[in-house]
């Protein structure tokens, strides 16, 4: 039984949302843009999902207007801005570069950065590291137990 | 055994650096639960796209039965006699029944307030303002909820407060409670019916 469920988990695959056929868009070249350009946008509601993976009925709202907008020509820019200019950068999961959001885009190239400072800083330290040399006392001893059987 | 004697200001450097960095982080944490506490910072809040424009393009009609004027952009544009509140609400909305006897409070001040019932049945709608007392001085309807996106809308209740000259000042995301209007809303009504 636990098996068959198990099964049955697998084989329902990844649950998105828009299981509803009578969303879709009849050209599946379009649709395939429209489904682009809702996994671009955030939904409003639930935050954390694109319009394209909510259940909330303002996503909903959302798909229908992108899917619209697609049949109608309108190219991927003006669709994106249209929602821009209703909910600001915030309905953008691509979050754009701009003041606000420049420490945000800089992160990656301060923490390599920092990354990179740190093993420089180590390989230095292992290199000064080295082994002094050896005084006269200590080579006198050496030879010594090299001449040892 | 022959280690290099480390630099001590190197060393001191290295302790110091993740109890700064700790430090920082304490302090931004701190800011931000502290933002939280006092409603000046919202993970969860969309920053209204609208504010300091003029309201969006759109003309809706009057819920079926009701004896209100309805409400179109043109009749938020400029030369309006008090700042006004257009909020959106909906009967099966129930913060919309925690704020509403702030909506209540505003219309006996004299701030006009004009509803728009969103995604609602006009029978719901009329109802709700039939039991709990109608605060509005134009009331319109959208059902589909295509209008409220024009305002950037993301949930229900959401108040827009327009100044005279036509242009949105504040956006609320949620109930106005009487904190709201005590923070908020109050003196930007003062300053904006100058």
């Amino acid at each position: 039984m636990r098996r068959w469920l198990f099964a049955l988990l697998l084989a329902s695959g990844p649950a998105w949302a828009l299981s509803d056929p009578a969303e879709q868009l009849p050209d599946p070249t379009q649709e395939q843009r429209a489904r682009a350009l809702g996994r671009e946008l955030r939904c409003l509601v639930c935050q954390n999902q694109s319009i394209e993976d909510s259940d909330a009925e303002l996503a909903r709202d959302l798909r229908r207007i992108v899917r619209e907008q697609v049949a109608a020509g309108r190219s991927d820019g003006q669709v994106m801005s249209f929602l821009h200019d209703r909910y600001g950068d915030f309905v953008l999961l691509r979050p754009p570069v701009n003041a606000g959001t420049a420490l945000l885009w800089a992160t990656p190239v301060l923490a390599l950065g920092a990354g990179a400072l740190l093993v420089l800083g180590l390989r230095r330290r292992r290199t000064a590291a080295a082994p002094a040399a050896l005084s006269a006392a200590e080579q006198a001893r050496l030879a010594e137990l090299d001449r040892l059987p | 055994m022959s280690e290099a004697t480390p630099n001590p200001w190197r060393r001191r450097a290295l302790l110091g650096l993740p109890l700064l960095a700790a430090g920082g982080a304490g302090l931004g944490f701190w800011a931000m639960l502290r933002g939280l506490g006092t409603g000046s910072y919202d993970p969860h809040g969309v920053p209204s796209a609208l504010l300091g424009k003029a309201p969006p393009e759109f003309a809706l009609p009057a819920p079926a039965g009701s004896d209100l004027p309805a409400l179109a952009a043109a009749d938020l544009r400029g030369g309006l006699a008090r700042p006004v509140l257009v909020n959106f609400f909906a009967s099966w909305c129930v913060p919309c029944v925690i704020e509403h006897p702030q909506l209540m409070a505003l219309k006996r001040q004299g701030v006009p307030v004009f509803g728009v019932a969103y995604k609602d049945k006009p029978a719901d709608a009329l109802g709700f303002l039939a039991r709990r007392g109608n605060p509005y001085t134009r009331l319109a309807a959208d059902e589909p909820g295509r209008v409220a996106i024009d305002w950037g809308l993301y949930g229900v209740p959401e108040s827009y407060l327009i100044d005279r000259q036509g242009i949105i000042r504040w956006r609320w995301a949620g109930p106005i409670t009487e904190d709201t209007v005590a923070a908020d809303l109050g003196p930007l009504l003062r300053r904006y019916s100058a």
